[in-house]
């Protein structure tokens, strides 16, 4: 007792205000560990940082709006200062969002930097999380980390689709129409989960104020305890690093928290959070003064979702109309397989880390980053999941693309049908060919060295380029990847003599890793003989 | 790497990146180790460090100066001036200069703070050791240890009645809370089958809110109808309007393909229900030429001559027409509901 | 000239367009009115005829026959009336040159004294809308909301919600309204030409087809504010989605790039 209050009479005030926080929250201990830890630096770790901050963003924007918006679906007559609308009948909520706009002052400022900060935040994690496929860093011990970054997007997406439908606009209604109608489509549940989630008929006057509790408090709940999680598992694993000089699988090399990182994650907040509300004052997003409100017998054409939806939206626009009318019911499959395709679509991304390990059987930890080239087939697969992506983006789009390319509309869905199928196959064959061809590159530069562009002639005439061998830095950096044999189903007769037959999904395992590391579908690395004989041997060609 | 250095099957052999420097020296690829740091400019000049120094606080004195302007468009510009910036167009003076203000404030902070870990503060690349995530055996035995004795002490598994109870309970008490939302909502009973169309309810001109005569309807023209009796501020007119809503057309009666539908129109009028049948979507994109009508939202098309049958998209089955006759006022009026539900299918619609 | 066109965009510049246009549509509505009645004249109208029959049969009696009886290159002209005319020719569509899915809106080629006796000439064929006079398609005075109403009900399907235009199967498409005249605007809902349906003063009274001239024309025209800042072509979320993709995430990621970047080393040290 005595030395804490010698300390006190001692210590500046900074230290006496941690003292007590440290006596009650342990801050020195979590410090000890957190204050200087180390994080490697490359651009590509800070697009989840994009992220990041543009949910904190809307955050605080939204709470801003929750001030002056009015979920309330009970018809008013509009009397503010938007003339075009003036005595036209819509739901207060669409009246509120009006008065946001055109009469709270900055309050259109805040609107748009909330939904510009939505759209971003939703490509800055597909981004993300294409960043984290594409150089395997979803490996273990970093499966749970995919996983709650996957959930993230999923509510985020729906987070976004409740969001941009509160200003009840004839847009927006469209797109909750959409939603009833495809609900609808469901065996069974169908009819009943409508009206329950309408409260009646589509649309009554209840589903405006039930998104608004969804959109504000359920989804944003669930997606800040999963960022919380998230960010707590980066700073648990550690960040991965890419392979080159130094840096191992037991290292990571970089600057510390603090203080460089506090300044450029804390700057890079600033510079979000400033870039994004720079974007707000000079493009619109969202227009709902002139969209109008929503009216079940209205409807503009360019009808579409935000675009994190508009792959959803893409499937449903090129299915075929089928239907199947058997003993009374009916099974909606035109909108139903869309439905199924989309979570099936979004859950392979899920998988694949699973899909992969049990391929490899690898269970060791990684924290060393592949080079796309690298890992040709998930990085062509992982192209193949992008092109589909890509695909149904633009058949969810088919209108727009169709008048401002001046093509038929049903030309486009024809296009978007095909490449579904054809589009993926292509984009792996092509994608793995280049990454191939890559690691052919790496193996060249390595065995005789980088073009100099320095022509030589030779005393006979021939004129060479010089190579210069690269330095061990770049030698290590390109041979550090390490290269999986592809799994043998083993012998069919085990030492004794007695015959064992591999289960199917043995055999299938095998298959799989033939195609993902077997010959020819990946170029192995030099060796360090290969490389002492061209070395030594003046192996110029 | 630990204990999981070993792995299982075939799983080949391990690459050296995890082993790091320590190798052949004759090996041409072995890990060199973390390069020498390189001072910058502002670790050897003081002058370039001054430089820096000025411009990190001129990032900041601009963003003061900015969150100024920001207060002071706030007070200057009403809320509903207009002005011209080029290339912008016509835009809220008012909301273009608080997100230039705002947007200039926040970001001269984070580049004042950037550039000034970028150039000032150390840049001394450090690694830091990984510790493998899995316990080591000993911790996980005494963890298992713990909770063995736990498990024992609680005598769960000894005593069966009251573990099985204990889950039973915990599997059923959730239950309250799906009873709970049992209210969210009707069932769906007849409702998605009904509109307000019945037999004599005069076809309304949703432009005008008079009844149509079938001589306003003119060869090539496009009309919305709504049943009579329906008004816009009636309480439940967005869940009526939304199964009732009508498209009329009129085709020359030798131009109907389908007879049923032709019988069902009124001197080649035909009443079709505006929402499509995929899911849901009011559609009217009516080409007078051709008689097809295309839905905005997923491209739905239908042929309005041909009993609305579906030509192209995602619809499963044709818009439901509505029969109409002329009363005895002479205007168009139903001769009933619409015979099948209207909008999007679902499971009981059959 | 330099200091006309900094003055153009002045707050005012706006009202001063606004008097002048007004002055100068008073002004020929005043010199021309009495001539719209003499033009009732017998003479004057059997001569606009010859005159634009012959126009016809040079420029249109190869698609549309030598009497508008029509041909398999181009449909029926009897009953179209003088309205469908002025609107096809009028906003170049017709005479088309080549077909397509749609004939598009191209610079006109006759000009609008030619247009009149073409459209008497077609007009004389068989009865059918008649081009409107100024006052009928005058928007001032109207209701801009309940026009905006009407247009969503009526023209937003195709046209989008402030007439920015959209697709149509095949090829076909509805057009973007802004910069179109009244007078046009008000011919196309009358006579509804191509693909689109007509909406005839039985069933779209004329007071509110200038409703919804007055709200196209305050949504969708030159001066048309966006108070949000760029409207990004008025097309709803296909652009905004690009914009946020390619300026948003773009701008950050160029953004974080300098962040992450290495400091510029002292050369040698």
């Amino acid at each position: 007792m005595s030395t804490v209050t010698d300390t006190k009479r001692k210590a500046p005030a900074g230290e006496r205000v941690a003292d007590w926080a440290d006596g009650r929250l342990g801050i020195y201990g979590l410090a000890k560990a957190n204050m200087r830890k180390i994080f490697p630096d490359h651009w590509s770790f800070m697009l989840g940082e994009i992220c990041l901050y543009s949910f904190i963003i809307i955050i605080l924007t939204g709470v801003y709006l929750t001030l002056f918006f009015d979920p309330s679906m009970s018809e008013v007559v509009y009397h503010g200062s938007y003339e075009p609308m003036q005595g036209i009948q819509m739901s207060a909520a669409y009246a509120s969002t009006l008065d946001i706009s055109f009469d709270i002052r900055g309050g259109l400022l805040v609107r748009q930097i909330h939904h510009w900060a939505a759209v971003i935040f939703l490509a800055g994690m597909f981004v993300h999380m294409f960043r984290v496929f594409f150089t395997g860093a979803y490996r273990k011990p970093r499966e749970i980390n995919w996983l709650f970054g996957f959930l993230l997007f999923v509510l985020g997406m729906f987070t976004g689709f409740t969001g941009y439908s509160l200003p009840d606009d004839l847009l927006s209604g469209t797109g909750v129409r959409f939603t009833q109608g495809a609900i609808l489509s469901m065996p069974i549940v169908g009819t009943y989960i409508s009206m329950f989630m309408f409260g009646g008929e589509f649309p009554g006057t209840d589903i405006i104020p039930r998104f608004y509790s969804v959109h504000i408090l359920l989804l944003p709940g669930i997606m800040l305890g999963l960022v919380v999680a998230h960010l707590i598992l980066v700073f648990f694993h550690k960040h991965t690093q890419f392979a080159g000089p130094g840096k191992t699988n037991k290292n990571v090399v970089g600057m510390p928290l603090l203080p460089v990182y506090m300044a450029k994650a804390g700057g890079f907040f600033f510079l979000v959070f400033g870039f994004i509300a720079a974007i707000a004052a000079i493009a619109t997003i969202n227009p709902i003064w002139g969209i109008g409100p929503y009216r079940p017998d209205q409807v503009s054409t360019g009808a579409q979702p935000d675009w994190y939806m508009g792959f959803a939206e893409g499937f449903v626009r090129v299915m075929p109309g089928w239907e199947i009318n058997l003993w009374g019911h009916t099974l909606v499959l035109g909108v139903l397989i869309p439905l199924v395709l989309f979570g099936v679509v979004l859950g392979a991304l899920a998988l694949y880390p699973f899909i992969e390990s049990w391929i490899t059987g690898d269970k060791r930890e990684h924290h060393i980053l592949d080079k796309p080239r690298n890992a040709p087939t998930r990085t062509a697969l992982g192209v193949a999941w992008v092109t589909i992506y890509f695909v149904m983006l633009i058949g969810g789009g088919n209108d727009i693309w169709a008048t401002h390319f001046h093509l038929s509309l049903n030309a486009i869905s024809w296009f978007v049908r095909i490449a579904f199928f054809a589009g993926p196959v292509l984009a792996f064959i092509v994608t793995r060919r280049i990454c191939l061809g890559l690691q052919r590159r790496d193996k060249e530069k390595v065995l005789h060295g980088r073009e100099s562009g320095t022509i030589k002639r030779l005393p006979h005439g021939e004129f060479v380029e010089i190579h210069e061998p690269l330095g061990p830095e770049a030698r290590y950096a390109l041979t550090a990847h390490e290269q999986y044999e592809p799994l043998e189903v083993g012998p069919t007769v085990d030492e004794n003599g007695v015959e064992r037959k591999p289960s199917a999904l043995q055999k299938l395992r095998a298959r799989l890793s033939r195609s993902y590391y077997g010959e020819g579908n990946q170029i192995p690395k030099p060796t360090a003989e290969e490389y002492k004989e061209i070395t030594s041997g003046h192996g110029h060609h | 790497m630990s204990s999981q250095e070993i792995p299982e099957e075939g799983l080949p052999a391990e690459q050296d990146t995890a082993h790091g420097a320590v190798k052949v020296a004759d090996d041409p690829f072995a890990d060199p180790g973390l390069p020498a740091h390189k001072p910058r400019i502002q670790d050897i000049d003081e002058r370039a460090a001054k430089r820096s120094e000025r411009t990190v606080a001129l990032m900041f004195t601009l963003s003061m100066l900015a969150t100024v302007g920001f207060i002071a468009s706030y007070v200057i510009f009403p809320v509903d001036k207009i002005v011209f910036i080029w290339p912008i167009g016509h835009v809220s003076a008012l909301h273009f200069s608080l997100g230039l203000t705002l947007g200039a404030a926040l970001f001269l902070i984070g580049a004042g703070a950037v550039h000034w870990a970028r150039t000032l503060m150390s840049d001394v690349e450090v690694a830091d050791d990984r510790h493998p995530i899995e316990a080591t055996p000993e911790v996980k035995a005494k963890v298992l240890a713990d909770f063995a004795d736990g498990a024992r002490e609680s005598a769960i598994g000894r005593r069966k009645l009251i573990r099985n109870t204990m889950f039973g309970a915990l599997a059923l008490v959730p239950l309250s809370g799906v009873v709970l939302l049992r209210d969210l909502g009707p069932l769906p009973e007849e409702k998605l089958r009904k509109t307000l169309w019945a037999k004599g309810k005069q076809l309304v001109n949703m432009n005008t809110n008079q009844p149509l005569r079938p001589e306003d309807v003119t060869v090539g023209s496009l009309t919305f109808a709504m049943p009579e009796g329906l008004e816009e501020d009636a309480h439940d007119f967005q869940t009526q309007i939304a199964k009732a809503a009508l498209m009329i057309v009129r085709i020359e009666p030798d131009d109907i393909k389908d007879k049923q539908s032709r019988e069902w129109g009124h001197e080649g009028i035909v009443a079709f229900s505006k929402i499509c049948t995929h899911v849901g979507c009011p559609i009217s994109l009516y080409e007078q030429q051709t008689h097809h009508v295309l839905c905005p939202c997923h491209q739905s098309t239908f042929d309005l001559s041909d009993g609305a049958r579906v030509i192209f998209g995602p619809a499963g089955h044709p818009l439901p027409q509505l029969r109409i006759g002329v009363n005895s006022e002479g205007n168009l009026e139903a001769l009933g509901d619409f015979a099948e539900p209207v909008g999007p299918a679902f499971w009981e619609r059959g | 000239m330099k200091k006309l066109s900094a003055r153009r965009r002045h707050p005012l510049a706006a009202v001063v367009v606004l008097l002048l246009a007004l002055a100068a549509t008073g002004g020929l509505y005043a010199a021309f009115a009495p001539a719209g009645k003499a033009q009732a004249d017998d003479t004057a109208q059997s001569l606009a005829i010859d005159e634009g029959k012959k126009l016809y049969s040079v420029g249109c009696a190869s698609c549309h026959g030598t009497g508008g009886q029509g041909t398999t290159d181009g449909p029926s002209l009897v009953g179209v009336g003088s309205a469908a005319v002025d609107f096809q020719v009028g906003t170049g569509r017709m005479p088309a040159q080549q077909p397509g899915a749609q004939v598009p809106k191209k610079p006109v080629i006759y000009d609008q004294a030619q247009i009149d006796q073409l459209a008497a000439y077609v007009a004389s064929l068989g009865a059918g809308p008649i081009t409107p006079t100024e006052s009928q398609v005058d928007p001032s005075g109207a209701d801009v909301a309940k026009g905006g109403e009407l247009f969503r009900t009526n023209c937003a399907q195709c046209h989008n919600f402030t007439g920015k235009g959209g697709a149509l199967t095949d090829g076909k498409y509805a057009p973007n309204l802004e910069g179109v005249s009244p007078k046009h605007i008000y011919e196309a809902m009358q006579t509804g030409p191509q693909a689109m349906p007509s909406f005839p003063d039985s069933t779209m009274p004329e007071q509110e087809k200038k409703d919804i001239i007055a709200y196209i024309k305050t949504v969708n025209g030159d001066e048309t504010a966006s108070p949000g800042g760029l409207s990004l072509g008025g097309l709803g979320p296909v652009s905004e989605g690009l914009f946020g993709w390619i300026f948003g995430l773009g701008g950050l990621i160029a953004i974080a790039v300098w962040v992450a970047a290495h400091t510029a080393k002292a050369k040698k040290s």
